[in-house]
């Protein structure tokens, strides 16, 4: 047993496997500060958005959120996020923590152009995720928003815990109905929040969630994770994100490259969900290994799942691999052990009538 | 959790209890709470030689997986099948649930491990409190 190094971040609280059922089946409260806020602001700044992100910004209300990217003009990925439609002229893009900088860097160089200001408001906020079916419960009891007005994928203002004017978004990394709120990212402020959180979910036995079980969550989701799924060298359709890229919209970055790709009949590889059906856990960078032995593709997250309790992966197979029900292999340990692809998302939330996104 | 007087620790957290010129050999209390819940023990074979310092093994939590390496060397004898179905029983007391028992190819290998005073030492200074 080696290397037991960089598990002093909050992997776990409690124990992945409970903090995991635990938004599946309650609720559970992540501390996901480390993710980023770019704001854009001016008469310019919808077009901004446009040329910058893949996803039709156009479509959205104000008090809408949307999945959407930043790309290369190659049609790969600089980061994926979640655009947030403050008002006409203000748009919040929500992006990940390791691409921060780059992010930044390449809103503020390509909105150049367009008449709006760029901010990085990173700093300023501790985003704290109330995920799972109980989550409104616990969240309303702090709040003097109408939360069940709030559908999947919308956001609203309100006093959280004594804060005024605080932004509560109906979104997560879960796959799991919940909500994430920003507040100011003070010690003080922070703490206290959490704390009054865990005592409101306490009925509903909540429970604090780390990074283990976000990543197991998303997974079971089939949530794209930087570096994973999605690089600067994985196109969107390679990703299978086709659905949230309006080639349609007009013209923005990597729209011309992506425009190729689908003349071109597709991508050549895809990204496909892997069941293990031998004994054995796919983990991420695992060779995948056609019937006949030959290594065509690898594994980009791979785990235990543990609601689903199965152990699944995400990979890319060449697209003559791809179809549901092939069966392939992975290599675990310079063994060949039997997986079949299967459909994503692997979990799916039970429907609520309320539930849109665009 | 306390170590055994009369088990023997390696430095990648196995723990080896020697009766005669057999021995069990399992994974620490430290090993399986860094791991978190394990799910998964990959067993080595009996009959199957084993070499101090080489794998024999692994075993996966959700989050990691991790080899196992012998702490002598020698030929399986046992394993714990137990495990293949109920891998948690590491979880619930490391030091009860062997991984395999191994007849001992030189039973004074064994004296250059860690004594538990040594191994709990040693795993202060590698986590750092």
């Amino acid at each position: 047993m080696v290397d037991f190094g960089g598990w002093d971040m909050p992997v776990e609280y409690s124990g992945l496997i409970a903090e995991h059922m635990a938004v599946r089946t309650g609720v559970g409260l992540f501390d996901v500060s480390h993710m980023g806020d770019i704001q854009l602001r001016g008469p310019g700044s919808l077009e901004a958005v446009q040329h910058l992100s893949m996803n039709d910004a156009g479509r959205l209300q104000v008090g809408q959120a949307q999945y959407s990217a930043l790309l290369y003009p190659q049609g790969t990925f600089v980061d994926d996020v979640i655009v947030h439609k403050f008002s006409p002229n203000d748009y919040l893009l929500v992006i990940n923590a390791g691409t921060r900088e780059k992010d930044y860097d390449w809103v503020r160089s390509n909105a150049r152009g367009f008449d709006c200001h760029v901010s990085d408001y990173s700093d300023y906020y501790t985003q704290l995720a109330i995920q799972g079916p109980k989550a409104e419960a616990t969240l309303q009891k702090l709040t003097n928003a109408d939360l069940s007005k709030v559908k999947f994928y919308w956001f609203t203002w309100g006093t959280v815990c004594d804060l005024p004017n605080t932004l509560i978004a109906r979104t997560g990394y879960t796959g799991e109905d919940g909500f994430e709120i920003y507040i100011p990212s003070d010690v003080a402020t922070s703490e206290r929040v959490w704390n009054e959180v865990i005592e409101a979910g306490r009925e509903f036995g909540i429970v604090p969630c780390g990074l283990g079980a976000r990543n197991t969550l998303r997974l079971e989701a089939a949530l794209s994770l930087y570096g994973h799924e999605i690089s600067d060298t994985i196109n969107v359709f390679e990703a299978g994100l086709d659905r949230f890229c309006k080639l349609e919209k007009g013209p923005f970055i990597g729209s011309e490259a992506l425009q190729q790709v689908q003349a071109a009949g597709g991508p050549e590889k895809r990204l496909v969900g892997l069941e293990v059906i031998e004994r054995g856990i796919a983990r991420d960078g695992y060779r995948v290994l056609s019937p006949d032995g030959k290594a065509i593709g690898y594994v980009t997250s791979g785990s235990p799942a543990p609601f689903l309790k199965k152990n699944i992966a995400l990979a890319y197979v060449p697209r003559d691999f791809a179809a549901l029900d092939s069966e392939l292999a992975v290599e675990i340990r310079n063994s060949p052990v039997k997986a079949k692809v299967v459909p994503i998302p692997f979990y799916r939330k039970p429907k609520k009538p309320s539930s849109t996104a665009v | 959790m306390a170590y055994p007087a009369d088990f023997r620790y390696t430095r990648e957290h196995e723990w080896i209890q020697v009766n005669g010129k057999s021995a069990s050999v399992g994974i620490t209390d430290h090993a399986q709470d860094s791991l978190g819940d394990i799910v998964f023990v990959e067993l080595p074979k009996v009959g199957a030689k084993v070499e101090k310092g080489k794998v024999f093994g692994s075993v996966e939590s959700v989050k990691a997986v991790s080899d196992l390496y012998a702490p002598a060397s020698g030929t399986v004898t046992a394993i714990n099948e137990e495990l293949t179905t109920a891998p948690e029983k590491i979880n619930a007391d490391a030091h009860a649930a062997w991984i395999m028992k191994i007849d001992l190819a030189d039973a004074s290998e064994v004296d250059s491990l860690l004594t538990a005073q040594d191994y709990e030492s040693y795993i202060k200074e590698e986590t750092g409190h």
